[in-house]
């Protein structure tokens, strides 16, 4: 090997360490019996969790966590889908719109959509409540939906659903029969990264929530109190069903491309 | 065309249409329109006026903030592209297609990971009597005042944007054709200057898209100048929440968003241009 790649490999590594650095850190310290950690580190401890999980609150705030990443998935997916199959089945006049419309909002500051979504929805009088988190978080979610429907179906024969179609089935047959089974993995792993947007999004949840909190929002309130490692404790559970949401949807992806 | 056919059409491309219409174009043409709203008596009535843009332009604080967002933001997406730069080469040239595969899924998780705990965990690990400067301290040095400070606040910026930066360098390094790398090296170019004739022209296209998602995610972003830059002087996001939550100012922290939203605009138009320039 020469000094060159040693060189590089060593500084990939630096870099890594440093993204990963943060999470890392969250993890140990929730298990660290030190308020103020430093080094040498203090005591194992689980004290941090218990003393999370035995707040009522934090219990309410999973399930509406839960309730909200669901609805959102389901919501994005399928307008992500829909999406993704116009794209690829047809083209019309203004299709760049439709397309800018698709893709724009992850570009929106999260700040300016939060104040924009609390203004529009209290004028519609549902802010404050989880209705109105889903909407939102259902705008921000389905581009990441429709980017991984689309590109399944790029990689699929167009001509196979034409075929289906000569072959007598009708449109909502040849979906059925042809699209939506090749669609299925991708469509799986749309809902896990959806789900997953949602599970961490806080600033327009933030905005539009009032008192029924979502994990990240109680941790945010939380953080503006005083330095509490209880945060770790919920960042670490947080941080793991994030993870493991996008590691299937990852997998699902893969797994299926290496098939075919 | 038959009825059902229509009807099929209409079934997979209306969605996308009635839903960011009815809350994302919606909304945003809203907040525009609420910026010229009156604000009497603590409550909010239509209006075409233009005092809030009067008030939020005619303040010395709006232009501190806005400036100093500019150049964060500006230096977010220079340094970002650097560092990034021989990660980026090194997972493109110098790894195998399964390592760059699997080092580019590692990247991408923590873009749907909670960003608000790893601000925290920078605060902690940052902290006058934190682990580095624990480190520090071993080696006589410090302590280290580094959070809330612009030192801070581009620590948690670089650990938000890095990952994506990286990841949109590798794609356009990975897409150069070989052979041009190696018709240089035949030719007798040098090192340097195969890299600065040869390779970057060729990746200008995802450098700049990489640049421009660092600005935009860092013009936008609140937590880490909120908890890692100490929010003094504050940034506009900041300046848009402080007003926000003190009571009925939303005209006027709706036009500090639009003032956002153009900044947005006329930047990643002039970096697109740059990017694309003689591309066709």
């Amino acid at each position: 090997m020469k000094a060159g790649d040693i060189l590089g490999r060593a500084y990939l590594a630096a870099l890594f360490c440093f993204v990963f650095a943060p999470i890392a850190a969250s993890v140990v310290f929730s298990f660290n019996s030190d308020r103020f950690p430093t080094l040498p580190l203090g005591h194992f401890t689980t004290e941090w969790y218990a003393r999370a999980f035995s707040r009522p609150e934090l219990w309410q705030a999973i399930a509406n966590s839960l309730m909200v990443a669901g609805c959102t998935a389901v919501l994005s997916t399928f307008i992500g889908f829909a999406t993704a199959y116009t794209d690829f089945r047809y083209g019309f006049r203004f299709k760049q719109a439709y397309l800018a419309l698709a893709l724009l909002p992850p570009t929106m500051p999260l700040v300016i959509l939060g104040l924009a979504m609390l203004a529009w929805l209290s004028n519609l009088g549902i802010s404050g409540t989880l209705l109105g988190i889903i909407i939102a978080h259902t705008v921000l979610a389905t581009p990441f939906a429709m980017a991984i429907c689309r590109l399944r179906l790029s990689q699929m024969d167009p001509t196979l659903e034409v075929a289906a179609w000569n072959l007598g089935a009708g449109p909502w047959a040849a979906m059925r029969h042809v699209i939506l089974p090749f669609c299925a993995p991708a469509i799986l792993s749309a809902l896990c990264l959806t789900a997953a947007v949602s599970f961490d999004e806080f600033i327009v949840a933030w905005f539009v929530s009032g008192l029924n909190r979502t994990v990240p929002v109680m941790i945010l309130e939380i953080l503006q109190g005083n330095v509490d490692p209880q945060i770790n404790a919920i960042g670490t559970v947080v941080f793991l069903t994030s993870m493991s949401l996008v590691i299937a949807a990852q997998f699902l992806i893969f797994r299926r491309r290496s098939h075919d | 065309m038959t009825e059902g056919s229509r009807l099929y059409r209409l079934f997979w491309r209306l969605p996308l249409i009635v839903w960011q219409g009815a809350f994302f174009v919606v909304p945003v043409l809203f907040l525009a329109a609420m910026t010229f709203w009156l604000v009497k008596n603590y409550r909010m009535e239509p209006d075409f006026v233009l005092t809030n843009w009067e008030k939020v332009l005619g303040r010395g604080v709006f232009w501190d903030a806005y400036w100093l967002t500019l150049f964060r933001a500006t230096l977010a997406g220079i340094l970002a592209s650097l560092i990034a730069f021989p990660a980026a080469y090194t997972l493109a040239f110098r790894s195998s297609e399964s390592a760059r595969r699997f080092a580019l899924f590692c990247l991408i998780v923590p873009f749907f990971t909670s960003f608000l705990v790893r601000a925290y965990a920078w605060q902690v690990i940052l902290a006058e009597g934190g682990p580095i400067n624990a480190v520090l301290g071993g080696l006589g040095l410090g302590p280290f005042a580094m959070l809330n400070s612009g030192f801070g606040a581009m620590v948690g910026y670089l650990t938000l944007v890095l990952p994506l930066v990286v990841i949109f360098q590798t794609w356009s390094l990975s897409a150069i054709d070989r052979n041009l790398i190696e018709a240089a090296w035949n030719l007798g170019a040098s090192p340097r200057r195969t890299l600065f004739r040869v390779i970057l022209p060729a990746a200008r296209t995802g450098i700049f898209v990489g640049a421009i998602f660092a600005f935009i995610l860092t013009f936008g972003d609140f937590v880490n100048p909120f908890y890692l830059g100490g929010s003094k002087p504050p940034t506009l996001s900041i300046l848009i929440i402080d007003t926000t939550k003190s009571g009925q100012q939303w005209p006027r922290a709706a036009v500090v968003s639009m003032m956002m939203i153009l900044t947005l605009f006329a930047t990643t138009a002039a970096a697109l241009r740059a990017a694309y320039r003689g591309r066709g």
